[in-house]
């Protein structure tokens, strides 16, 4: 149950601290993510860029780059996903821990970009692994980035530990696994994966 | 005292030098018709090891630095041509008794088509640090397959020059060029078990198509099929 604003401010005047311990968890859960330190292309300087002195991602709690997936919550696709390479970008997500995001960055991670008409590039990782963040631009200044992370953090910070919309690491029921696509002889098989593409826009 | 960064050899010295040098070696010159005019020499498969080695170690030539390879692919050219041809033609001609059947030559234009089998080429670019060549312009070599289907081998150059490693494994991968006697001949850029070569111009992208906004020409083109497809 949310406690009503004033009421908390009030209370907060007495020196009570009221919350919910879903605002807690999710106060938590935001403010430290920690995405996993692997770049694909031009991308990647920009995140570079973001994580150092200038931008200074540690302010909002992101500053953890962990060399491994499994001490990763957040996946940035920093570049240009080669059909080559995306069955590993897929295999890295299903070895993350649950709770995971991704955040695509660049026009070629969320749709093939400059590269879009050629025939070695996956256009857009999205048709593999759900996207919770889509960053437009060639590559995206650190503020996109900041303002791509703030925005991951108001969808953490909004979801509710029951009922329908709930986190996928409190559903039993919900898969946490994507099908790892396979190299066929001409491209992809499959091209897409029916459960995640296309996006269906609520 | 040796001359630095001037032009060393012309094309049509370095073709005499090998050909005095390597015997039974055939180097044709391609003529470049630009305004570069950077004329390059064909080398018969065959000989081409014998002629590579020369270049290299040869003391006036020294071309000890490879610069690049690329791979070029030329289709099968049907050719039109015009040709007189004489033929004998029944005709009635007026004989001693009356009307008679004769042959007569006759030069009628007639159209022939023909078909020039199309082939893999692969492009060499040398330069000689010995000789500070940097400056002048490239030595260009090129050697061709036999045809572009099963007769697709050439002679690996990377035993001579290290630096073809990568690019004839880039060109065995986009091209499909074959070369005998590269150490490691893998795919490059694409992966183990893909069957097509992308560079070659009659290869068919996998139909990947999604929506553009503003799709003009060849991606209309290819928008239409899809759709049509669906």
């Amino acid at each position: 149950m949310a406690v009503e604003q004033e009421l908390k401010i009030e209370l907060g005047k007495q020196g009570v601290f009221v919350t919910t311990i879903e605002e807690l968890y999710n106060w938590g859960r935001r403010n430290s993510v920690w995405p996993m330190q692997f770049g694909l292309a031009c991308c990647a300087i920009e995140m570079i860029a973001t994580t150092m002195a200038r931008y200074d991602l540690a302010r909002f709690g992101a500053e953890v780059f962990r060399p491994s997936p499994r001490q990763a919550d957040l996946m940035i696709i920093s570049g240009t996903v080669t059909k080559k390479m995306a069955p590993q970008v897929v295999r890295l997500y299903n070895q993350m821990a649950e709770p995971k995001y991704v955040i695509a960055m660049g026009a070629c991670a969320i749709s093939g970009g400059p590269f879009k008409q050629g025939y070695n590039v996956l256009k857009g990782i999205d048709r593999y692994i759900p996207v919770d963040v889509h960053i437009p631009g060639c590559p995206p200044r650190p503020e996109a980035l900041l303002q791509a992370f703030i925005t991951l953090q108001k969808k953490i910070d909004e979801q509710s530990l029951t009922g329908e919309n709930r986190p996928r690491h409190l559903d039993a029921e919900a898969q946490g696994e994507f099908p790892v696509p396979e190299q066929g002889e001409h491209d992809l098989v499959p091209p897409s994966n029916p459960g995640v593409w296309p996006v269906q826009i609520k | 005292m040796e001359e630095h960064g001037v032009a060393l050899k012309t094309v049509e010295e370095i073709k005499a030098a090998i050909e005095a040098a390597v015997p039974g070696a055939r180097v044709t010159m391609v003529p470049n018709a630009s305004p570069s005019g950077q004329h390059s020499l064909l080398l018969e498969p065959a000989h081409a090891l014998a002629v590579a080695k020369f270049l290299r170690d040869d003391a006036e030539l020294a071309l000890d630095f490879l610069s690049n390879v690329t791979g070029v692919d030329w289709l099968d050219k049907e050719i039109t041509e015009k040709v007189k041809v004489t033929k004998q033609v029944p005709k009635e001609v007026d004989g001693p008794d009356g009307k008679q059947v004769q042959m007569v030559d006759e030069t009628v234009e007639e159209q022939r088509k023909h078909v020039e089998p199309g082939y893999l080429e692969a492009v060499y670019h040398f330069f000689s640090m010995k000789k500070k060549s940097a400056a002048a312009e490239p030595v260009v070599l090129r050697m061709r397959t036999k045809n572009r289907t099963d007769q697709v081998e050439l002679p690996s150059f990377t035993p001579i020059w290290r630096s073809a490693d990568f690019q004839e494994r880039e060109i065995f991968d986009l091209y499909g060029i074959v070369f005998t006697g590269h150490p490691d001949l893998r795919r490059l850029l694409m992966w183990e078990g893909f069957k097509d070569h992308p560079m070659r111009k009659d290869y068919v992208e996998p139909d990947d198509f999604e929506y553009e906004p503003t799709a003009h020409d060849k991606v209309l083109q290819r928008a239409t099929e899809h759709k049509s497809r669906e």
